[in-house]
């Protein structure tokens, strides 16, 4: 366990680094979270009708989406792309590490560093600087707050077993083009980072609970606002953990398989 | 200048030719682009069905504005890609053969690639729009039509405007340019829905910094048959697609500074 741990240290001291892409990053977030908080204002002040999730609710849903974007698995590491392309695996192969657990240390680092260093600001600005209707609401209590923290660590855990897919799906297709260049735009649609997933059609509820998207947004800012009881707490949490036990497994089974036919390339 | 015209065409030709090497990996992206937009659109759908108008504004308009944004970005994207990767020339010293080359610099980097992936967008747009246009119930007429292409064409080059500038902006700073993409794709972003709904602030971006709302907003009360809440005059209407253009000549006369103030890296 020490090494991974001294990996995911290193890596994130390194990922700190990125101040101005940082800088860059948050304040597009913040851009686009007003943007969809006036859209949704525009909706909810059209309706008179109940809705499944008010519009205080869902204006702190939106920030914290966007401030916990860097969370989401929608690149791989692009060190370990860089790794695959130029015959540098080998080295990698020569660590006393396991291989899954060492990038899974890094996938970790790679989504916890850079939100953090974005969240704060982000959510800095959506609680203080904002005028009132866009302004984020602070958790009902101690226990959503608690929830909302255990799921996402769940979120965190899932995201790196996704990212690890990814960083594995290399050893095929090098250069990180094709179909898994849709993942991001899977991941942004069925997370809730566009709209919160409460909102869409009852009858398309039931499928988003299920699907391993929901656990990366929807499950932790939808505790955090009370809006599920913390009592079910163990089953949304299982869900994530079942997700993420998946897909370390599936993970494990193509760098397996991967490795069969690698081809170190390059002298 | 047919000479020009005919060299494009070269380039854009040599580009489809190149990216049409993988057609299976071509068409998995395609289709895979096509499916992704067309889930985006149905959260827009999902939206409308929960909360019934958007501020007196119905479904088939806010999908005339949507169809309209994106076909133009799709456009824009596709074919000033070369200004949107800009940024590597310049950091590769690339840049110096395209100044010894004698043919203007416009065209040799607007030339460097034509990005045929961007038709799954554009098609999923087309039908988001043809679908619009005949759902609002508004007898299309000549003036209409025309109003319709031109405030589309004004968009593209809209887009393409910013493109350049993006690009320009790379010869004074080789970092990664995310301010001007945060204008770009916030643009498309808020373009979807109606200026109306944002706060003034936000519309007086869209209308006088960016004056996305001149080729997308405007032209759409006049195509739709709507009275401005905002109350501008109804010429405005009419001619303003025009302003996307003149926005991308003026991008242009920004470039030719940009030029002359070019060093090389040398590298």
């Amino acid at each position: 366990m020490k090494p991974y741990l001294s990996v995911l240290r290193i890596r994130s001291l390194v990922l700190l680094q990125y101040r101005m892409a940082a800088f860059a990053g948050m304040c597009t977030q913040i851009l686009f979270g007003w943007v969809r908080v006036m859209i949704l204002e525009g909706f909810y002040t059209s309706s008179t009708a109940l809705q499944p999730m008010s519009y205080a609710q869902a204006v702190t849903y939106i920030w914290l989406g966007q401030a916990m974007l860097r969370m989401l698995p929608w690149d791989g590491d692009l060190e370990i792309q860089a790794m695959i392309r130029k015959g540098d695996l080998a080295y990698e192969l020569c660590r006393p590490l396991g291989l899954y657990e060492h990038w899974f240390a890094r996938a970790i680092a790679l989504r916890t560093a850079p939100t953090l260093i974005r969240a704060l600001p982000v959510f800095a600005f959506a609680f203080f600087l904002l005028p009132g209707p866009y302004r984020m609401q602070p958790p009902p209590g101690w226990l959503e707050m608690g929830a909302w923290v255990l799921t996402s660590v769940g979120a965190l855990l899932l995201s790196a077993a996704i990212t690890n897919i990814i960083n594995i799906s290399m050893l095929w297709t090098i250069s990180g083009e094709g179909v898994l260049r849709l993942l991001p735009a899977l991941v942004l649609i069925f997370s809730g980072m566009i709209v919160p997933l409460p909102l869409l059609p009852e009858w398309s509820q039931a499928v988003l609970r299920f699907l391993p998207f929901s656990g990366l947004v929807d499950t932790p800012s939808r505790f955090y606002l009370g809006h599920l009881p913390v009592s079910q707490l163990p089953g949304y949490l299982g869900t994530q953990l079942a997700w993420t036990g998946l897909l370390v497994a599936l993970g494990r089974w193509l760098l397996h398989r991967g490795m069969k036919r690698v081809v170190v390339q390059g002298g | 200048m047919m000479d020009a015209v005919r060299l494009y065409c070269r380039y854009v030709g040599v580009s489809v030719r190149a990216q049409m090497q993988y057609p299976a990996s071509f068409v998995m992206m395609t289709i895979g682009m096509f499916a992704v937009t067309a889930v985006e659109f149905a959260w827009v759908w999902a939206l409308f069905s929960r909360f019934g108008t958007l501020q007196g504004w119905a479904l088939p308009e806010v999908a005339l504005l949507y169809g309209m944004v994106h076909i133009a970005f799709a456009v824009a994207e596709a074919a000033a890609r070369g200004f949107d990767i800009f940024h590597r020339q310049v950091r590769g010293g690339d840049f110096d053969r395209i100044l010894v080359r004698p043919r203007s610099t416009v065209l040799q980097v607007i030339g460097m690639e034509f990005q045929l992936m961007r038709v799954g967008r554009l098609a999923q747009a087309l039908l988001v729009l043809v679908w619009a246009v005949a759902a609002l119930g508004v007898r299309l007429t000549l003036g209409r039509a025309l109003l319709l292409v031109a405030s589309i064409l004004g968009g593209g080059f809209l887009f393409a405007g910013l493109f350049v500038l993006q690009a320009t902006l790379s010869f004074w700073s080789v970092e990664s340019l995310e301010m001007v993409n945060m204008a770009t794709y916030g643009g498309v972003e808020a373009g979807q829905f109606p200026l109306s709904i944002y706060r003034p602030s936000f519309r007086n971006f869209f209308l006088f910094v960016i004056p996305l709302a001149t080729v997308n907003y405007l032209p759409a009360l006049a195509i739709a048959g709507k009275t401005d809440p905002l109350g501008f005059p109804v010429w405005l209407q009419w001619a303003s697609p025009l302003i996307g253009i003149l926005f991308f000549l003026m991008s242009l006369l920004v470039w030719q500074v940009g030029v002359r103030h070019y060093t090389s890296t040398g590298s």
